[in-house]
């Protein structure tokens, strides 16, 4: 088994990611560096992943949400590897989003020891560059790091 | 009324599963001089020599996973209609999803006997890993729903499950100690089973030794990669009473879930009310045994899908055998372990071996075991079970289960 090194995301050809209209907003915000979630303007439920209608109350209206950018650790796993990158250190994380309740992500802590990651670890979001020129929002363990358990 | 008599009565019981048939179960490659659809033609001769009925006969299939074979092919009944010489389809339906819908497909088949559709409907699962299951969303193109979980490097089903894991263990305590005796209990029912891949013990040192593929599950925690094919044969009570076997009537069978659960691993969002950290099978449970007439303690053997250790742990609570949270401690008590002799507060748990040490062909093998066990045929037989609880995988919707008894 290879040492666990510092986490990072996968390198920007590996992922490729594709949108629908109800996607297209959030990774055009990402690309400007800004995490946006949708809102419904009906029922002010926050959703994500970005889908056509709000599974509250059916509306098909959406708000288009600018966020802060702070998340909390909601659950983590830390994988040393990917098909073809052995030595690749991950640390994929489902965080909540304090200023979207409800809606979660699915991203990556970078920049920090696996250890270093814990249930209610504080985030603060940045942008790693994929494919076709797109950002992906991912996290980085909030200075000061609030830490630990 | 006894408990006997009362169990006897319960539940739908007006189809029946009549023959089990499977290939060898080979390990990853192994099977490879055979064409997929060969290994599940062959699994079909076998269920229908089991049951005494020839393949001729055969006028309906009733498929899960959207009738693919694993995950990389599709079956086609076209295709099993016209070489195996069936002489008229008259019903052909799959569950959407995929493993989740094992055992809820002898609902599909029995939907189909009952509605007079079909009189002899196959249900059959074959696997080859051509792609390796284990990394399978790593060689996946990307769709947009898919594109908000796939960029952090989820590469498969543990990576996926290891994120519930960690919030189970966070939320109640649980450790890796139980999702260890899980994993070694289940190989030592494998032991004595001649078809079984994993038949030497597996120890407590072996399982904190092992690498982990995705922290908290190491490699015991996966089941394995595994090849072959298993055909059920289904039909109805009256009919099943002619046939060679001893009819394994369907006492209860469900599948969906609920919006809480939805696409589960592929989006995250489960409420943290205890649905997040758990299979998605409570309302499954609750239907199930609601149409059975029957609770978990009336349950004499349980085939819970072990495509990873915690998910066991996980069923064990949703299907109440015993409460929310408390899988760590159930386990780690022994309950799971095989005992031909039936004990309050404790059920046998894959006395087949299960899929972390038979073999894995997405939930079939556990049908062929809640059959045997029904029939009183099974390797590590419960004495006397009356009822076999049956479940597909936790996963995207729908999840399913099953409920297998004895015939009057
Ligand atoms: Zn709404």
């Amino acid at each position: 088994m290879s040492e666990t090194g510092i986490a990072t995301a996968l390198p920007a050809e590996l992922v490729r990611i594709t949108t629908d209209p109800s996607t297209e907003p959030f990774w055009r915000a990402a690309k400007e560096r800004r995490l946006v979630a949708p809102r419904c303007a009906d029922c002010t439920a926050f959703r994500l992943p970005p889908t056509p209608f709000c599974p509250h109350c059916q509306s098909a209206s959406v708000e288009w949400v600018e966020l802060s950018g702070r998340a909390t650790v909601y659950t983590y796993t830390v994988v040393q590897g990917f098909p073809g990158l052995a030595d690749i250190t991950l640390v994929p994380v489902v965080v909540d989003l304090p200023d979207a309740p409800g809606a979660r992500l699915v991203t990556n802590v970078v920049g920090a020891a696996p250890g270093d990651v814990r249930i209610g670890t504080e985030l603060t979001v940045d942008f790693h560059p994929i494919s076709d020129g797109w950002l992906l929002p991912v996290f980085r363990i909030a200075d000061p790091p609030l830490g630990g358990e | 009324m006894s408990k006997n008599v009362r169990l006897k009565h319960s539940g739908l019981r007006d189809t029946a599963i009549v023959g089990v048939g499977a290939t060898p179960y080979y390990k990853r490659g192994e099977s490879a001089d055979r064409s997929i659809n060969q290994l599940a033609g062959e699994a079909i001769l076998a269920a229908c020599a089991d049951a005494g009925l020839s393949v001729r006969d055969v006028d309906g299939l009733a498929f899960y996973s959207l009738a693919r074979a694993g995950y990389a092919d599709q079956m086609e009944a076209g295709e099993f209609v016209e070489t195996l010489g069936i002489r008229e389809l008259r019903f052909s339906a799959a569950l959407t999803g995929g493993g989740g819908g094992s055992a809820g497909a002898i609902g599909l088949a029995r939907a189909a006997i009952v509605a007079g559709d079909a009189s002899i409907v196959v249900t059959v699962m074959a696997l080859q890993q051509r792609t390796r299951l284990g990394t399978v969303f790593a060689a996946k193109a990307s769709t947009p729903l898919a594109s908000f979980v796939q960029p952090s490097g989820l590469a498969g089903p543990g990576h996926l499950m290891s994120l519930l894991t960690r919030r189970h263990m966070h939320q109640y305590g649980t450790t890796r100690d139980a999702f260890a005796e899980i994993a070694m209990s289940t190989r030592a029912n494998a032991l004595n089973r001649p078809k079984a891949r994993y038949r030497e013990p597996l120890t407590h040192d072996q399982y904190f030794g092992a690498r982990m593929l995705a922290d908290p599950l190491c490699l015991y925690d996966f089941c394995m990669e595994s090849e072959g094919a298993v055909a059920v044969v289904t039909t109805s009570i009256e009919r099943a009473r002619d046939l060679r076997q001893k009819p394994v009537p369907v006492v209860s069978v469900a599948h969906g879930g609920t919006r809480e659960w939805g696409r589960a691993f592929s989006w995250f969002g489960m409420p943290d009310d205890g649905t997040f950290a758990s299979s998605g099978h409570k309302s499954i449970a609750q239907r199930l045994y609601q149409r059975a007439g029957v609770t978990a303690e009336d349950i004499d053997v349980a085939l819970i899908y072990d495509h990873f250790t915690p998910m066991v742990l996980m069923q064990l609570e949703d299907y109440g055998f015993c409460a929310k949270g408390e899988g760590g401690p159930y386990v780690l008590s022994g309950a799971i372990r095989h005992s031909p002799e039936r004990k309050p507060g404790r059920v046998s748990v894959n006395p087949h071996g299960g899929q972390l040490s038979e073999a894995y062909i997405i939930g079939a093998t556990h049908i062929v075991e809640g059959v045997e066990q029904m029939r009183g045929t099974a390797i590590n037989q419960v004495t006397d079970a009356e009822l076999a609880l049956v479940t597909g995988g936790p996963a995207a919707l729908p999840v399913s289960g099953l409920i297998l008894g004895r015939d009057r």
